[in-house]
């Protein structure tokens, strides 16, 4: 049939079985708009701000593994997209951006609006197209799709100009592509992996170390059944926690530089590592002259570029995680070899000395809100089950060391970009991915505000969105710096002039709540989580003094953590 | 790479943002329209190497990539090359081109421009064998290269 090019954008959106669309109108996506309003199949929700819009994309993609679609006029729009669009591609998230662009004929002549999105954003996608006649349309489309949730996904960004969203042209939905310039592995080599399997067989120190790519590619089952099978010590990075249970007792905590005491020796002293979907991160590694001194190391990654980029490994696997650990577990089942017991016995009772340690406790008899003790009381009153979104800093950390994941997809935060104002926005994202769920944002006073505008948003669409704003008053992980590395001198880090939150919830419609003593803070959850139809900001009044422990100071390897 | 527009960006920001040096780069279409051909020359460790590999690897645009040094090549540069010519200069510069097997494919009374084709080495000689002063302008149009044999870059 002959449609408009708009009206093929929102057909192929709903041929590719899209639900939701976050976004922002504007000039350039006005025909866009107009074939919205005349179709029911693709849900359009109205955000306060394209940064917004991108966001909630990615929280939507994050918690549920298919990609997240976000539409931004041209100019201004585009580039308010920008820090979503990085968001996503720091942390391999699976979004395409549609982007409006002027007519044609305008575009490199300075017009009303116009930015060259395809240029500015280059650097920061996966892939990006600009479709300059409407025939290319749809199958640009396909493509954008296709290399966003392939391979190792990422954002994508279509740029569309004025002129072609009004040409007409046939439509037919491109059922499937094929690329002759993109072809992503998926078949791990099966020598390589009989190669580790033998390697993991003989470890007497063995440690796994996971991350975010087990996460965005389905391999927490396979990784779990290979785990208990093989009885090792497991710790996740930020990225990839709940892709193994955290409250299972072969779960050593997460690692890295305020990863537990435990994880971080176990790291420190292994003799074989093997690395799943994780990218030997700096806030990983440490210094990496110091990193892993003993150990032998296997790498699984879908990414060649991956892998030996930061560290040197000795047996590299390219390949989908769930393919490659589904043929571990084959091989370790087939295979006569048991794992070294004895060895590992004693590598067991080494892990239960570092875990007496006890590196997360704090004062629990302090007359102030403890930050740790408000992230405890959020897990025990949504029995660990709930969707957690989550901000940028000492808040964040907190939420990552307390709230045990056991699922994949449930911890939603950004650890490649680190982007302030994030949590809100992807929490709106997760919540239309899972009407039913809790969702909760854990945030800061200063994340908080980044993104506050999306408060509007929540109310129109009814999410009953947890926000829990840890208000310690300070920017708490810049004065936790300062504190330890710059002798407290503590610039720019104080936030002043805070607005009651309390009343700024509420003149956007929600139920505001004050906490300022421990014992309300139960309370306070039980009643916030009973509102089932209403989001509650809950300020709790925070302990400004608390730092997150342990740290890996910059320079410093992974046993030389700065410890309460 | 695909014959698209902004390939060649990909390219050049790819080394950029990661603070790869690109000391030369030529680029243009193959006997296939749709496809493009690109000879990039770059320096750098082995590991560096390794990275840069795997990195043009993931650009979509790219479809496939040689790594020319790898194995016995050719490597051919062209050099236009404007000279001062006059009196008993121009005997001199005649002979010169000559013994390089370059080519005097402009002449005023008081100019030669020079076609010279060869390996960086060899034009840089020519450079060298000439003053300075005999120089008024050059023009490199980068390095291209093709594997030595049977084996080659296609799609």
């Amino acid at each position: 049939m002959e449609l408009t090019g708009a009206e093929i954008v929102v057909r192929f959106l709903k041929d590719e079985g899209v639900t939701h669309v976050f976004g922002y109108p504007g000039g350039a996506v006005l025909h866009i708009y107009d074939a919205l309003y005349q179709q029911k199949d693709v849900e359009h929700v109205l955000v306060r701000h394209e940064q917004g819009a991108t966001h909630a994309a990615d929280g939507y993609a994050r918690s549920t593994g298919r990609p997240g679609v976000a539409l931004v006029t041209s100019g201004p729009g585009a580039t308010n997209a920008v820090t979503g669009i990085a968001t996503a591609y720091m942390d391999s998230v699976p979004m395409v951006v549609l982007t409006g662009q002027v007519p044609t004929q305008l575009i490199g002549n300075d017009a009303f609006q116009e930015v060259d999105a395809v240029g500015i954003t280059r650097p920061c996608v996966k892939h990006n197209f600009l479709v300059k006649d409407v025939k290319d349309l749809a199958l640009t489309l396909k493509k954008a799709f296709y290399i966003a949730t392939t391979g190792r996904p990422g954002p994508v960004v279509v740029d569309i100009p004025k002129d072609v969203t009004a040409a007409k042209t046939d439509y037919v939905f491109p059922e499937s592509v094929s690329m002759r310039s993109y072809n992503p592995v998926v078949k791990g080599h099966i020598g390589q992996i009989k190669r580790a399997v033998q390697l993991m067989l003989s470890a007497e120190r063995p440690m796994l170390y996971t991350g975010g790519g087990v996460i965005m590619g389905g391999g927490s089952a396979a990784l779990t059944e290979l785990t208990r099978l093989l009885g090792f010590p497991i710790t996740n990075t930020l990225m990839g926690l709940g892709a193994y249970p955290a409250t299972d007792k072969q779960f050593v905590g997460m690692l890295g530089m305020h990863g537990t005491y435990e994880a971080n020796m176990a790291m420190h002293h292994c003799d074989v590592l093997i690395a799943i979907g994780a990218r030997f991160d700096d806030r990983v590694t440490g210094n990496i002259e110091k990193f892993c001194p003993h150990a032998k190391i296997i790498h699984v990654d879908i990414d060649p570029s991956s892998i030996s980029k930061n560290v040197k490994v000795d047996v590299p696997i390219v390949g989908a995680v769930d393919h490659v650990l589904g043929e571990m577990v084959r091989l370790v089942k087939e295979s006569k070899r048991e794992p070294r017991r004895e060895a590992l016995e004693n590598w067991w009772k080494q892990i239960g000395e570092w875990r007496a340690h006890d590196c997360l406790r704090y004062d629990k008899d302090s007359e102030l809100i403890k930050p740790q003790y408000v992230l405890e009381e959020l897990y025990k009153a949504t029995g660990g089950d709930a969707y957690v979104t989550s901000d940028v800093g000492q808040h964040q950390m907190w939420a990552a060391q307390f709230y045990k994941f056991d699922k994949p997809n449930r911890w939603i935060n950004s650890g490649g970009l680190g982007t302030m104002g994030f949590g809100l926005p992807a929490a709106m994202g997760a919540q239309f991915a899972h009407p039913d769920a809790t969702v909760a944002c854990v945030t800061g006073e200063g994340s908080i505000q980044m993104c506050i505008q999306e408060l509007s948003t929540c109310l129109q669409y009814r999410l009953p969105i947890k926000i829990v704003t840890l208000n310690n008053r300070y920017l708490g992980m810049v004065r936790q710096w300062q504190e330890f590395f710059y002798q407290g001198r503590y610039a720019m880090s104080y936030m002043d002039a805070l607005p009651d939150f309390v009343k700024l919830a509420e003149a956007y419609g929600h139920v505001g709540l004050r906490i300022e003593k421990p014992a309300d803070v139960a309370p306070a959850f039980k009643e916030a989580l009973a509102m089932k139809e209403r989001l509650v900001f809950m300020d709790f009044i925070t302990d400004q003094t608390e730092n997150v422990y342990p740290m890996i100071p910059a320079g410093a390897g992974l046993n030389e953590m700065i410890l309460l | 790479m695909e014959n698209e527009s902004g390939a060649l960006s990909r390219v050049a920001g790819l080394f950029s943002a990661r603070g790869y040096n690109i000391e030369s780069l030529t680029v243009a279409p193959t006997e296939d329209a749709s496809i493009s051909r690109m000879t990039l020359v770059t320096r750098g460790s082995d590991e560096i190497i390794e990275q840069i590999t795997k990195q043009l690897n993931k650009l979509v645009d790219v479809i496939k990539l040689l790594e020319l040094t790898e194995g016995p090549h050719i490597e051919r540069e062209m050099m236009l090359i404007k000279l001062r010519a006059v009196n008993h200069e121009r005997e001199e510069i005649m002979r010169l081109t000559d013994i390089f097997r370059g080519r005097i494919i402009d002449v005023t009374d008081e100019t030669f421009t020079v076609e010279l084709t060869g390996s960086s080495e060899k034009l840089d000689a020519f450079i060298e064998v000439l003053h300075q002063a005999a120089i008024i302008e050059t023009v490199r149009s980068g390095v291209t290269g093709i594997a030595r044999g049977e084996k080659s870059l296609r799609v």
